[in-house]
Formats: C-alpha cells, sequence, structure tokens
C-alpha cells in the first residue's frame, strides 16, 4: 500500500498546478496520470486565457458579466466573479514560471480578441497556448521534485463511511495493481469528449473522474450542456481555434454569404459558440451549406499574418484537410468539444464527499453554466487546481488516514478477473462508436424530446451489450484493450447523465437547444440539475438554484 | 483503398518473446492517416496491438513511430503518402533508440532523463516584477520556434549519434536547452553553457540533419544545437575539441581559401595529446592506401583574397 496526504488525479494544467500549490504548502502530494503529464489534454487548448488585467484598462466585472452572459445565465456569479478576479494573478503567475506568451510592442503581455466578449483580454502563446502552458507547469514539477505516477490507471476511489480515503490504482507498464491511501483526493482528470461521436476530444478524454466520482456519491451536475465547437475540420472533426475568428476570419455559407452578420449583427463570428454553432448548423439543415459543411476564410489576413499568429492550425487545415488556408477556405463544421457539466464543486473544488475534491474540466463549479467561452477553460483549470490543491494541502494538516488495507483493491482485481474472462464477443470499439453515434445524434445541437426518449433507450441498450464485452489481451504489460474496456465502463455512466440531465431540462438554455421548446424559462430554470447514485445504485435528480448577485437574467443578444 | 500494414510486434509475456512482423490488410479511405489504421486495427481486428496515442492532432506527441523505416507521428502521416509503389505496403516499427517495452509502445524513461539533465525551467535571478517580465516579442517568437516541441521523440528515435552513444543528450533534451538559454528572462546560460560544454553536450552532435528531416513540427533540433556551439564558444569555452575545430575551420579557410585537413585535425586534437596522435597513425595508413592523403604543402587557392573579404564582410555585419 502506498502513502500520501494529497492525491491528485490527473496531470493536465489542474493537477499539476493543484499539486505545485500544495506541495508549495509543504503537503506530501502524489500526482496520478494514465498518460506521462506532457500528453494530457490541456495540449489541445489552442487560442488562449482570458484575464481582465487592471494595468491594460479592462475590469474583472466586464469579464464576469461576459462570461455570465455566455453561460445562458446559468454560471453560478459568485464563483465566475471569484474566477475572474483571480485570472490575472494566473496569467501572471504563469508568465512568471516561464510561459513565453505574445508581446506587444512594449515587451507586455498582448492580447486577441476572442468569442462572446467585448474586450480582447485573451493571452496566447500563438495558436498554442494549452501546450505551452502545460509544458510549463510540467517543468515546474520536475523543479519542485513532485512526485507523478505516470501511466497509471485509476480503478476506483476508495470510500469509508461517507469519506474519500485514496483510491485503487493500476500501473500500465506491470498491470500491478496498489491501494493508495491519501487524506485528500483531488479529481483533476478531465473531459468526456470520447462519449460522443465525432469529438475533438483526445482518445483519453473518457470521463473517468466524473464516473469515479459519481461511483462513490459526487453529484454530476450541468451534464446536459454539451458545447459543440463552431470550428472543426470537416472529416476528421480536428479542431480549429476560435483564435482564427478572433484574428478576423469569415464564416461563409454556399451562397458565399457571412451569415453571421444576420444572427449576431455585433458580435458577428465572435458570438458565443453555441450561438455560432447553432446558426452554422441551421444554415446545413436549410440548405446553404457544402456537403455538411461551411466555410472558414482567413484568406484577407495575409500569409504573414497566418503564418505568426495561425501557423498551427494552418498546418491542421494543410495535414488533415488538404487545405492551405492561405489560399482557399476551410470546410468547418460545428463539432463536440467539452462539457461544462461535472462533478459538483464548490470555489475550493470540494465536492459532496469528504475528502474529495474536483478541479477542471472533470469539475462543474458552475463557472460555464449552458455554455463556456472560449479561452474561460485554461482559466478555469488553473484557478480551481489552485485553489483545491491550497484547500487540501491545509485540510490534511488536521485530518487523520482512514482505516484504508490492501484489501480495499480486492473489488477491482475481480471485475478485472472477470472482464478477461469474458468469452468472445463484441469488444469494446464497436460498442463505443454506437453509444457515441446515438448521442450525437439524439444530444447534438439540436435536440428534442422524441429524438431523447429513443437516445436513452440506445444507451440503455449499448450498456446491456457492455456488461459482456470481450476483452483480447488477456497479457499484464501495457494492456491497452483492458484500459480502453474500463474506459468503456466510465463513459456509459457519463451518457446516460448527460441524456438524463438533457431530457429533463424543459427548456433551451445555452448548449441545451430543444426544437420543441425553443425558448428559456426563466421562471422555471434558473437552476442547476445534479444527477447521484444512491447507496442502492439508483438514479437520483436534485436541483440547486443558480447563484445571482450583480447581475440579472436578461434576453442574450449578440 | 487496400492497403497492407506490416506491423512489428513483440510481446514480452509471451513464451517466446521475439520481435516479429504481422500484416493486416485493412480498406482505407484516401485521406485516413497511418493512425486511423493501425485504431482500426486494434478495435476491429487484434485488440491485443498495442500502441501509445491521444490527440490525433499532432500536440500531444503520444504517437511518435517509425514508418517505413523513418520516424515521425502517426497521426500526420497520411498513408497517401508513405504507401510502397507496388504493394501498397505501410511498414509500422516502434520509435528507435528507446527500449521497447510492448509492440510499438517504448520506454520513454531514458528521454525523460535527459530532458531533466538540462534543468528544463526557467532561472531568473533578482527580484520578481508586480507584473510581467517585459521581453520583446520578436524573441518570444522565436523562442516559439521552439516552445512548439511536443517532446515526441521522433527526433531522439533516429538521431544517429544515439545509436551509437546513449551518453548523448539528444536533440530533444539539447533544443529544450536553447529554449531557455535564448529566453531574456533567463540568467542561467552560464551555467547551463558549462554543462552543454562537457561530454555528451552540443560537441557530440554529427550533423546528420535526421532530427531536421523527422520532426514534425519544425523545431529543427540540429540547428539549436549549432547555435548553442556558437554561444558556448562566445562564452569563452573553446578549449574542447570541437571548439577547436570550429576555429581552425574558420582559419584555415580565412588564411587559404581551403580546409587544410592536416593541419585541422592536429588543431583539433591538440598537437601534445599524444594518444590522440597515435590514435590517428592507422587513418593515415588508411587514407594513404586510397590515394586520399592532403597534399604536404598547403597552397593558397588563386584569388584567396576575395575569400577573405568574404570573411571581412561577414564579421563586420556580426
Amino acid at each position: 500500500m502506498l502513502d500520501h496526504d494529497i492525491l491528485i488525479i490527473g496531470a493536465g494544467l489542474a493537477g499539476m498546478r493543484a499539486a505545485l500549490s500544495a506541495k508549495e504548502l509543504g503537503a506530501d502530494v502524489a500526482v496520478v496520470s494514465k498518460v506521462h503529464p506532457v500528453r494530457s489534454h490541456s495540449n489541445a487548448a489552442q487560442g488562449g486565457i482570458n484575464a481582465a488585467l487592471t494595468d491594460r484598462g479592462d475590469d474583472w466585472r466586464d469579464h464576469a458579466y461576459d462570461t455570465i452572459k455566455g453561460s445562458d445565465f446559468l454560471g453560478d456569479q459568485d464563483a465566475i466573479a471569484l474566477m475572474c478576479q483571480e485570472a490575472g494573478s494566473e496569467v501572471i503567475a504563469m508568465e512568471h514560471m516561464g510561459a513565453i506568451f505574445n508581446r506587444d510592442e512594449d515587451g507586455k503581455l498582448g492580447t486577441r480578441a476572442f468569442g462572446g466578449q467585448r474586450e480582447a483580454r485573451t493571452f496566447f502563446v500563438a495558436d498554442f497556448t494549452g501546450q505551452a502552458l502545460l509544458h510549463v507547469l510540467y517543468e515546474q514539477i520536475l523543479k519542485a521534485g513532485a512526485l507523478v505516477y505516470e501511466e497509471w490507471f485509476v480503478l476506483s476511489l476508495i470510500v469509508r463511511d461517507g469519506k474519500c480515503g485514496g483510491a485503487v490504482m493500476m500501473d500500465i507498464r506491470s498491470g500491478r495493481i496498489e491501494v493508495v491511501r491519501a487524506k485528500a483526493v483531488i479529481l483533476a482528470a478531465g473531459g468526456l469528449g470520447r462519449v460522443f461521436e465525432p469529438s475533438t476530444n483526445a482518445l483519453i478524454c473518457t470521463g473517468d473522474g466524473m464516473s469515479l466520482g459519481y461511483r462513490v456519491g459526487a453529484s454530476l451536475m450541468d451534464m446536459e450542456m454539451v458545447q459543440y465547437h463552431p470550428t472543426t475540420l470537416k472529416g476528421s472533426g480536428v479542431l480549429i481555434s476560435e483564435a482564427a475568428r478572433g484574428e478576423g476570419a469569415y464564416l461563409l455559407n454556399s451562397d458565399n454569404d457571412r451569415f453571421m452578420l444576420k444572427y449576431a449583427p455585433e458580435f458577428k463570428e465572435l458570438a458565443s459558440r453555441d450561438v455560432v454553432s447553432r446558426c452554422e448548423q441551421t444554415e446545413i439543415n436549410e440548405g446553404r451549406g457544402l456537403d455538411g459543411c461551411v466555410l472558414l476564410d482567413v484568406r484577407h489576413l495575409g500569409e504573414k499574418y497566418i503564418s505568426e499568429r495561425l501557423s498551427q492550425i494552418r498546418e491542421l487545415a494543410m495535414d488533415f484537410a488538404n487545405v492551405d488556408m492561405v489560399k482557399e477556405p476551410v470546410p468547418i463544421m460545428p463539432g463536440m468539444h467539452y462539457q461544462m457539466g461535472g462533478v459538483a464543486a464548490n470555489v475550493d473544488g470540494e465536492t459532496g464527499v469528504p475528502g474529495l475534491y474536483a478541479a477542471g474540466e472533470v469539475a462543474c463549479v458552475s463557472v460555464h453554466g449552458g455554455n463556456r467561452l472560449g479561452a474561460n477553460s485554461l482559466l478555469d483549470t488553473l484557478v480551481f487546481g489552485r485553489r483545491s490543491g491550497v484547500h487540501a494541502a491545509e485540510m490534511v494538516k488536521s485530518t487523520q488516514h482512514l482505516s484504508v488495507d490492501d484489501s480495499a483493491a480486492d473489488d477491482d482485481k475481480k471485475n478485472i478477473q472477470k472482464l478477461l474472462a469474458n468469452d468472445k464477443n463484441e469488444s469494446f470499439g464497436q460498442i463505443r462508436l454506437d453509444m457515441g453515434t446515438a448521442m450525437k445524434e439524439h444530444f447534438g445541437v439540436f435536440r428534442d424530446e422524441n429524438g431523447m426518449r429513443e437516445g436513452i433507450e440506445k444507451i440503455e441498450s449499448v450498456k446491456k451489450r457492455a456488461e459482456d464485452v470481450y476483452v483480447a489481451d488477456k497479457g499484464s504489460i501495457f494492456n491497452t484493450n483492458l484500459l480502453f474496456t474500463l474506459e468503456l465502463g466510465f463513459m456509459l455512466e457519463c451518457a446516460e447523465s448527460i441524456a438524463v440531465s438533457a431530457a429533463t431540462r424543459t427548456e433551451s438554455r445555452g448548449a441545451h437547444t430543444r426544437t420543441d421548446l425553443p425558448d428559456r424559462d426563466d421562471a422555471n430554470w434558473l437552476k442547476h440539475i445534479l444527477v447521484s447514485q444512491d447507496e442502492d445504485g439508483e438514479q437520483e435528480l436534485s436541483y440547486k438554484d443558480v447563484v445571482i448577485t450583480d447581475w440579472e437574467p436578461v434576453v442574450r443578444q449578440y | 483503398m487496400e492497403v497492407k500494414f506490416n506491423v512489428r510486434r513483440y510481446d514480452p509475456e509471451s513464451t517466446d518473446a521475439v520481435s516479429h512482423f504481422q500484416e493486416y490488410q485493412m480498406d482505407m479511405d484516401d485521406s485516413s492517416t497511418v493512425l486511423d489504421g493501425l485504431i482500426r486495427i486494434r478495435e476491429e481486428v487484434d485488440g491485443t496491438l498495442s500502441l501509445r496515442c491521444s490527440c490525433r492532432s499532432a500536440i500531444c506527441g503520444s504517437c511518435a513511430v517509425r514508418v517505413n523505416g523513418e520516424a515521425g507521428l502517426a497521426c500526420n502521416t497520411k498513408i497517401i503518402d508513405v504507401l510502397s509503389e507496388d504493394g501498397n505496403t505501410i511498414t509500422v516499427e516502434p520509435a528507435g533508440n528507446l527500449p521497447v517495452i510492448k509492440d510499438l509502445v517504448v520506454d520513454f524513461q531514458p528521454f525523460w532523463e535527459k530532458i531533466r539533465a538540462v534543468e528544463p525551467w526557467l532561472q531568473p535571478e533578482g527580484e520578481v516584477p508586480e507584473t510581467e517580465y517585459l521581453a520583446p516579442d520578436e524573441d518570444m517568437l522565436h523562442l516559439a520556434g521552439v516552445v512548439s516541441c511536443i517532446l515526441c521523440g521522433a527526433c531522439v528515435s533516429d538521431c544517429t549519434v544515439m545509436e551509437v552513444d546513449s551518453n548523448f543528450l539528444g536533440p530533444a533534451a539539447l533544443a529544450k536547452s536553447y529554449r531557455f538559454v535564448g529566453d531574456p528572462r533567463d540568467d542561467s546560460a552560464q551555467q547551463r553553457f558549462k554543462t552543454l560544454n562537457e561530454y555528451g553536450g552540443v560537441w557530440d552532435c554529427t550533423r546528420c540533419m535526421k532530427c531536421v528531416e523527422v520532426c514534425p513540427k519544425g523545431v529543427a533540433p540540429m540547428d539549436r544545437i549549432m547555435a548553442l556551439r556558437e554561444q558556448v564558444m562566445e562564452a569563452g569555452y573553446t578549449n574542447t575539441n570541437g571548439a577547436r575545430h570550429a576555429n581552425e575551420f574558420i582559419n584555415s579557410v580565412k588564411h587559404s581559401g581551403w580546409l587544410d585537413e592536416k593541419k585541422l585535425v592536429i588543431k583539433s586534437f591538440g598537437i601534445f595529446n599524444i594518444k590522440a596522435m597515435i590514435g590517428l597513425i592507422p587513418l593515415a595508413i588508411r587514407s594513404q592506401r586510397v590515394g586520399k592523403v592532403p597534399p604536404i604543402f598547403h597552397k593558397n587557392i588563386p584569388g584567396v583574397e576575395n575569400v577573405r573579404r568574404i570573411f571581412e564582410k561577414v564579421e563586420s555585419k556580426k
């Protein structure tokens, strides 16, 4: 058995930020990640990180309001205010640690415009901001000598008398299963994109953290709020950063019209993501698309500007769509991108389960509400990652380990043995694909009652099939086949909670758009939907009022 | 399009654990990547195939493998670009210069140890400013070309020095070091130069260009190593074979218009380095045998003054 004060699950931005802040306060911290830290999905954030810096004449209140409006008034305003107030110091901290950031003429941090915001307040490293920040945090982890269990897979959380006291994990390289006793566990395991097919998300984004939390009694909140990013490449679904539109790209339909002028006269292409994705889908549905796509056009920006500020996405378009953006427009479509919902947590990362914290995409604070603004996700990971680490480090000072021993791994060992013993049958691949396709079809940009009911039935039947899933690889060393099968279990639980939450919300808000109920219903639905499991494993729904402080909900226009 | 994937397999747990090739016949779209093919193999045909992959868009650095003998990311290598002309075959093998764990999965531990060895974190001195450090945008843009390294290991896989000398820090770690040396906020260059000048450092690169060729992100590690060499010498570290070699190369061409190979060798090792001088004798004999010994008297080329003028011009521009 291994022993630590704090075990952090996930080594992306949230996890590593939490580790650094907790270690600074003297806690014995270990990070566990199923991939090496620099392979984490924080890498994929291209465009930047938002912060309203006062010495630039910006105001955190403006950032907060843009975020609240972006959330379609489902975000909790106290949490959003706090995130926006701490944004500046987090960006500066990253710069001090070594992040390079693009600069202005005076050598200060430069900004670019991003969607849904009235000020250009997005700080950036070309168009690979997430990768640049992720590598900097990894450098700091090396410098601090923080312990990382690289390529270990977490199988379950350990809970005794309702309190979290550690986790069971498997060394992918050897297949060895270990119990880790910890006074605090911080979930920082990222999102669940693979629940949908296609998705911009990496193959590792399988909702592990959400499911792990759910299984031990934590609530999943705002799960119906699934972000479709407006610009993903035709075919591969690879992400093209919002930075393209931030830098001035146009969206064109088959008539060569800049259709966003019609839908969002003020913000145009830079309206909120949910809005732009809906407009694109409407154009496509009404016959003004091209083969299921619309066009993203940056030609007017010129080659020099494009190669300085958008070099990676130019490469992506060439590699994955055979298009040189300097010369022709790129076919793009809305694609599943981000889960606004997650494990319900407060601003210090505390979940409903004592000892269990959550930060980053896995968590729902809720600062994104019905729709996340571009470049607010990196901010979310850093602010709440740091705060979780600080709170956990203080908490463990006055906390004893729970009584946990090696037998805590017995159930996981049995479960794996059972999986490996299943008869030859379907393997995870087709089951996941069917789940993903059903989720896209029934819980996509536009939803309706009948479609969602059908979707729920499909998920149930997929879940049945998964009970007898076949694992072809029987080995212990780097058995990825087994890992994918375990991930499928996590994903199915996430899919169910998304489906149930979506069918429950009888209105349209943010990314949850119902063609049968197209209006927002503030009288009944200024509240979060929470899904949890009771002691018998039965699913329970509950509700929590949205926290409204200074900003009353108004009609949302861009 | 019918494609035959020829994949190198290795199962450490099988009774006869030897690496071998296994063929998979797949019907792929024209736009598919090598990774698309490998994922379909493991999801539809053979679940026991192991490989690392995640983002599918050339940013996480997980899926570096050798395709037809050359390192690259499986995710941004299009099948159509690497098909053999005859039988529509693609050969996929694990990255080189790192021990294989299973199938296409290699042990990256030696790779990370080398990254760690260059102390890859910003080391500023003096008081931390209240707001950001000021830094020129062009310096940051220049660094962005190196910061965009995703640590995939393609360069290390195909480095011809690491193949014979595991002590070499290698292209990825040296490029990482360059990123800090070139950062106007970093104050540890002198300390870094000292390490870089040691055995295994910048002088061990043979300039074969392989790392530049295979890098999927245009980081050009070898160019960074060459830039580090210059800076190391400028910092006063001239007492190495490499530094002496570089200096004598310049002197010779500047003086005579061409390379005096005898003198270059002697000056690089140092005339009083008796052991090295004796070591050169077999080489001299072999060269003699194939008629490759340079002339005894090294004469200036006609028009040498023009060559010198070029040097003057370049030096005045520095």
